[in-house]
């Protein structure tokens, strides 16, 4: 017996020590249930996470255009549609109206973080007798370079972009036969060209991306596109990229501004979250309800077991309170320490798992990642499902008679 | 004597007009006390004898606040339990009476000397050394001390209930019950423990009330009280020559 802690401890643990055999199993139980959702929880908070960082580093939360050209209905003058075919426009490439004021308004905002301005659209890479389509991006690279992190993905040759130069995919390279500090010729459906140098190579790990993206300074891509002054976008990042459809609305209110966010130009991936976190959530409670059944099962057998010793320490001057206690005590216990062992062995499975399933390269699926805090609300959520399992037993061991209990 | 002179001893406890009933409000209410009139004074040896079915067990269980009477009061060292609630007759019974049963009624998961501190700790909440010098001055005294550490399960059925006179004591209590404390023990050990009995009445001036079935050890009490069907139908002293006799 140890000095330090009271007769409900003591008796909670000799008791626990008393019927190894059934604390044994149903730790054995406990420990398994929360390992499922130990591991379950860190492989989809690890493939949440691993999915929103390679798009959150490609793409803006926040992306500002002009307003798309509305068609209208061609009315007779009472009133009656006469061509009732209406055909939306074709979008030309449009600048936003009064960009810089919108712009300013937005960087004065203090939930956004960065805001820059892009001019985008199609044009025509040729290199002597070869040609490709690709998208020119225009771009200040102080501010855009925040917000796609395409210098880290440079493979040759340095993000510059002054007036004269681009920056291009590895694969338009390859399909182009050009390297840096060569020439490109771009010209556009305007009319207008330029000869630019090739001054770096990336590699966004996207073949589609790296064959047709090209990125200049912003005033090149103004002067090709022939959008003297104007852009077709404008950039946002937000402290709080959760912000974005709340901010997408509040820049929709601005005039002519129609405004995408991240979260609703990959609507599928967070349906797909949403549904995962729903099964998530049904698998814990049911694995929780279980856990919680089994610590109550083996409690009632033990109360049962115990009813003698229960009168007696009755008739020694137990309290109900204190026979109460002794029982909440072992539940509580028994979750605890299901929860340590469980953790230990959900992490270790996860481990076994991350460095046996490798993608082709050999290179890890996605980032191992293992919260703390993970381990600290399950096993206060374990001790407490305990505790709460072992209310009925406990109550039932503190109600018994005395008298019928030593009598029985 | 030496004490023929003092005031008379006083009261531990005091039965007046105790009934009990079983299944009151039901169609097989039974009344199985009727009427018991009971004081025991401090240092007294007694015996509580009668047919199986008289209700001996049920005035222990009554007389251990382990039960409550239909009607009547009863006094533990003077004070009248019929307004106390179920903490404050707990707190009474942990302080004031030791029991010990025909079965032993030990707590297997603990040791012997675990068991004999388990009314202090209860008490006390917290194991301090002071307890455990009581508990193994007590096996000393019942001759089991070597088995202090043991596990209970472990002892004989005599070492058994030598560990559980021993905790009954563990709080000298001026009342100690015992329900048949020899009746599951061969005649050898019976005596052992009759005589422990004895010998910590007389050493601790506890009041002892022992229910038993055998005639023998009834004669070596002081007083003798028999029951039948529900009342007391004789009550006592023992001669002094019979008690020599049957010693
Ligand atoms: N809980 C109870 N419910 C109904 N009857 C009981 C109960 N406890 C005891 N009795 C009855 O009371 C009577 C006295 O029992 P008891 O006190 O155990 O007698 P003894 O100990 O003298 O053998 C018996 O007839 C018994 O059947
Ligand atoms: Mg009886």
């Amino acid at each position: 017996m140890r000095n330090w802690l009271p007769f409900e401890w003591i008796a909670a643990i000799r008791f626990l020590r008393d019927g190894w055999m059934q604390t044994i199993f149903i730790l054995a139980g406990v420990s398994m249930g929360v390992a499922v959702i130990v591991f379950m929880s860190a492989l989809l908070t690890g493939i949440q996470a691993n999915f929103l960082n390679r798009v959150l580093s490609a793409q803006a939360h926040l992306v500002l255009l002009p307003p798309d050209e509305v068609a209208r209905p061609l009315r007779a003058m009472d009133g009656v549609i006469q061509d009732a075919v209406v055909q939306r426009p074709s979008q030309r490439i449009r600048s936003i109206d009064q960009w810089q004021t919108v712009l300013r308004q937005m960087q004065a905002m203090p939930e956004v973080a960065v805001a820059t301005p892009v001019a985008a659209g199609g044009a025509l890479a040729v290199r002597g007798e070869a040609s490709r389509s690709i998208t020119l991006t225009g771009v200040e690279p102080e501010g855009y370079f925040r917000i796609v992190k395409l210098p880290e993905t440079i493979v040759a040759g340095q993000p510059r972009l002054t007036s004269e130069d681009i920056v291009i995919g590895t694969d338009l390279a390859v399909e182009l036969g050009v390297g840096v500090g060569d020439k490109l010729r771009v010209t556009t459906a305007t009319g207008r060209d330029a000869t630019l140098t090739v001054t770096g190579l990336f590699d966004l790990g996207n073949r589609g991306v790296n064959e047709r993206s090209t990125f200049v300074a912003l005033r090149t891509a103004q002067s090709l596109l022939g959008l003297t002054g104007g852009v077709t976008s404008l950039q946002v990042s937000l402290h709080d990229p959760y912000a974005a459809e709340i901010m997408a609305q509040l820049a929709h209110g601005m005039a002519g501004i129609r405004a995408d966010s991240w979260i609703r130009t990959n609507i599928q991936f967070f349906t797909a979250v949403n549904a995962q976190q729903t099964s998530n959530t049904v698998i814990r409670l049911s694995v929780g309800l279980s856990v919680a059944l089994g610590i109550a099962s083996v409690l009632v057998v033990s109360v049962v077991q115990r009813s003698r010793e229960i009168g007696i320490l009755r008739a020694m001057g137990a309290r109900r309170g204190q026979i109460l206690r002794v029982f909440l005590i072992q539940g509580g216990v028994l979750g605890l320490l299901g929860s340590i062992i469980g953790s230990a062995a959900g992490v270790g499975a996860l481990v076994a798992w991350h460095a046996s399933v490798r993608q082709a390269d050999g290179s890890a699926l996605f980032p191992l990642m293992i919260q703390p805090q993970l381990f600290v609300v399950t096993a206060v959520v374990a001790s407490l499902t305990g505790v709460l399992a072992a209310m009925a037993p406990a109550l039932r061991a503190a109600r018994l008679d005395p008298v019928v209990a030593i009598r029985g | 004597m030496a004490d023929a002179s003092a005031p008379a001893s006083t009261e531990v406890l005091r039965l007046a007009g105790v009934r009990k009933s079983f299944g009151v409000g039901t169609p097989r209410e039974v009344e199985v006390l009727h009427g018991v009139d009971l004081v025991l004074q401090r240092g007294e040896f007694c015996a509580l004898i009668g047919p199986s079915g008289s209700g001996k067990s049920t005035m222990l269980n009554l007389i251990g606040l382990l039960d409550r009477p239909t009607a009547g009061t009863l006094f533990i060292e003077g004070q009248d339990t019929r307004t106390l609630d179920d903490a404050a007759l707990t707190r009474l019974r942990g302080r004031n009476i030791g029991f010990v049963f025909q079965h032993h009624h030990l707590i297997g998961a603990f040791t012997a000397a675990e068991n004999v501190m388990m009314p202090l700790l209860l008490d006390r909440r917290r194991p301090d050394a002071a307890m455990r010098r009581i508990a193994e001055g007590l096996l000393d005294r019942v001759g089991l001390l070597p088995w202090k550490d043991s596990r209970v399960g472990n002892l004989s059925g005599g070492q058994q209930q030598r560990v559980a006179i021993a905790r009954a004591l563990a709080m000298y209590p001026p009342l100690v019950l015992a329900d048949e404390p020899t009746g599951n023990l061969d005649t050898k050990s019976a005596d052992g423990v009759f005589d422990l009995l004895r010998e910590m009445n007389q050493t601790s001036r506890t009041t002892f009330l022992i229910v038993t079935h055998d005639p023998r050890l009834a004669q070596r009490c002081d007083r003798i009280i028999e029951v039948v069907d529900g009342r007391i139908v004789a009550d006592g002293a023992v001669p002094a020559p019979r008690r020599i006799a049957a010693s």
